[in-house]
């Protein structure tokens, strides 16, 4: 890490970069993790862009977010942007510095999240309310390393990035295509002690043979909800570590953690957690903190902040037994295994089908990601007519054209065929929470 | 009434491994699941659908089920919840 935070990547051309705002598109984290390192105070904004970002939303990032450098570990290809761009290359060999780095920006971080059409929301944030839950002054003599299941181009795994780099620790990333038991293997080789991840993440580590191959004492999970399942799971393979569940969202920032090893959180948690305001208002999760995101950009993007400036994060809660337990989303929108799906975007692929008059999707509980996605559908014809145009192909069809169009955890994996949907009196169709 | 609970997985297996274009490891007792070829998204289709086929998850039965390792460890798993 202080060799990264000496050193360059960027072939010592990060003077050139300074004042811009810089798209950072690399293939690998650990490329990313060097640029972002190196750009902040010298770039007025980076912008970080997710693996699986589609190559047709590029010129609308690049717009969006006024891109005039790109930096890059991948031969340069043609975005269609109008916009003159500077392409910088990113390099995996740390060199030394040719040029003296000093700050002068405070400099913008853009994160990208999905939004209900599919196009990306860019949400603005700055490297203090990033890392506004990141206790800097522990400096501790105390050996520990990092690692975490997430990929640092999100905000779980960016806030890891930054607890790591901001108190000079060690930090294991994960690989692309790393197979899971190979990932475990290397950072128990490494002597990890602090590691997070999603719960289907961990559900997915403790199905490995390697899991008995980290000896952590901090293990943290957020980005979903917890369950009891995975929380007892996780006590009982790693009976010495501290078990933290955290909620944090790109918007809202990171809100409070749990350490009761229960799923849920203690109704005193709304009320004292420190530096961070919150309140249940309409059945969702409202939060004030300087940690929060200042805005979406975009000429029409709508407002993070309300005019009191909590940010409601559209996570539903419900009280029980002076606990409050996350029931699901205002929206609809679905968590698969940490991904989020907005029913919207699938409806529109489903609702291209010739045969197809209107569609609901919805979430369906799930042992393994938490949640998956499932599709009512109301057919032009009547069912019993349709029973001669084969359901089955009909179905598989749908799944087909869904297939073409959307990443797969935005598949559905179940097509049901129903008589009719629920309208509600605003003439909009009923989405249940969970 | 055993043997068709191992014969219902391993034809979801199949189905899920051709469905998400994953190639599929031969499904003996020691593979280990993680190995299969089979990604957690896969995993969590066959659970929901086997849950529709044989009327259980296993999963959500208790909160301190043991996570199956290897494909022997998830077919006793479906074998002792529908015993």
């Amino acid at each position: 890490m202080s060799d990264l935070i000496a050193g360059t990547t960027l072939y010592g051309r990060g003077e050139e970069l300074c004042g811009r705002s810089v798209l950072v598109m690399t293939a690998n984290q650990f490329t990313t993790a060097s640029a972002l390192i190196e750009l902040d105070g010298i770039a007025r904004r980076i912008v970080i862009c997710p693996p699986d970002l589609a190559a047709a939303h590029l010129p609308f990032v690049i717009d969006t977010a006024e891109v005039d450098a790109i930096v890059s570990d991948r031969a340069m290809f043609s975005f269609g942007s109008p916009r003159p761009l500077i392409f910088c290359p990113c390099s995996k060999e740390i060199g030394s510095r040719n040029y003296e780095r000093t700050v002068q920006y405070e400099t913008e971080w853009v994160l990208l999240t999905s939004g209900t059409t599919g196009v990306p929301k860019l949400v603005l944030h700055t490297l203090a309310s990033l890392a506004g839950a990141i206790d800097t002054g522990n400096h501790s003599a105390e050996e520990v390393v990092w690692s975490t299941f997430y990929d640092i181009r999100r905000y779980g795994g960016l806030q890891i990035l930054l607890r790591a780099a901001l108190t000079g620790k060690s930090l294991v990333l994960t690989s692309m295509q790393e197979p899971t038991t190979d990932f475990l293997a290397r950072a128990g080789a490494h002597g990890v002690t602090n590691i997070s991840g999603t719960p289907s993440q961990w559900r997915r580590a403790l199905m490995s043979p390697a899991a008995n191959r980290i000896n952590p004492n901090y293990v943290r999970l957020s980005g979903e909800i917890a369950d009891q399942a995975i929380l007892n799971r996780l006590r009982s393979v790693y009976p010495g570590a501290r078990l933290i569940h955290a909620f944090a969202s790109t918007e809202a920032g990171v809100a409070f953690e749990v350490s009761d090893g229960n799923a849920g959180l203690p109704a005193e948690v709304i009320m004292q957690t420190p530096d961070v305001e919150m309140k249940v208002e309409e059945g969702s999760l409202r939060i004030r903190s300087a940690r929060t995101a200042s805005c979406y950009l975009g000429a029409n993007a709508p407002a993070i902040k309300d005019a009191d400036g909590f940010v409601d994060t559209g996570d539903m809660l419900e009280l029980k037994d002076k606990r409050y337990h996350f029931v699901g989303r205002r929206d609809g929108m679905i968590n698969v295994g940490g991904l989020k799906v907005h029913p919207e975007e699938v409806e529109a692929v489903i609702n291209r089908h010739p045969e197809v008059q209107s569609s609901l999707v919805r979430t369906r509980k799930n042992p393994v990601t938490g949640s998956l996605v499932v599709a009512d559908v109301v057919l032009r014809r009547s069912p019993q007519a349709a029973v001669k145009l084969d359901m089955r192909e009909i179905q598989d069809d749908i799944v087909l054209l869904c297939r073409e169009s959307l990443s797969s955890y935005k598949v559905p994996a179940a097509i049901n065929f129903v008589p009719a949907l629920a309208v509600g009196e605003s003439g909009k169709m009923i989405r249940c929470n969970a | 009434m055993t043997a068709t609970i191992r014969s219902e997985i391993e034809a979801q297996f199949i189905q899920v491994a051709q469905e998400q274009g994953n190639r599929l490891a031969p499904l003996t007792d020691d593979l280990a699941l993680l190995d299969s070829g089979l990604d957690s998204l896969c995993f969590a289709i066959i659970v929901a659908r086997l849950e529709g086929l044989l009327g259980v998850d296993p999963f959500t039965l208790s909160d301190d089920v043991l996570f199956p390792v290897t494909f022997g460890d998830f077919v006793r798993l479906y074998e002792n919840a529908t015993k």
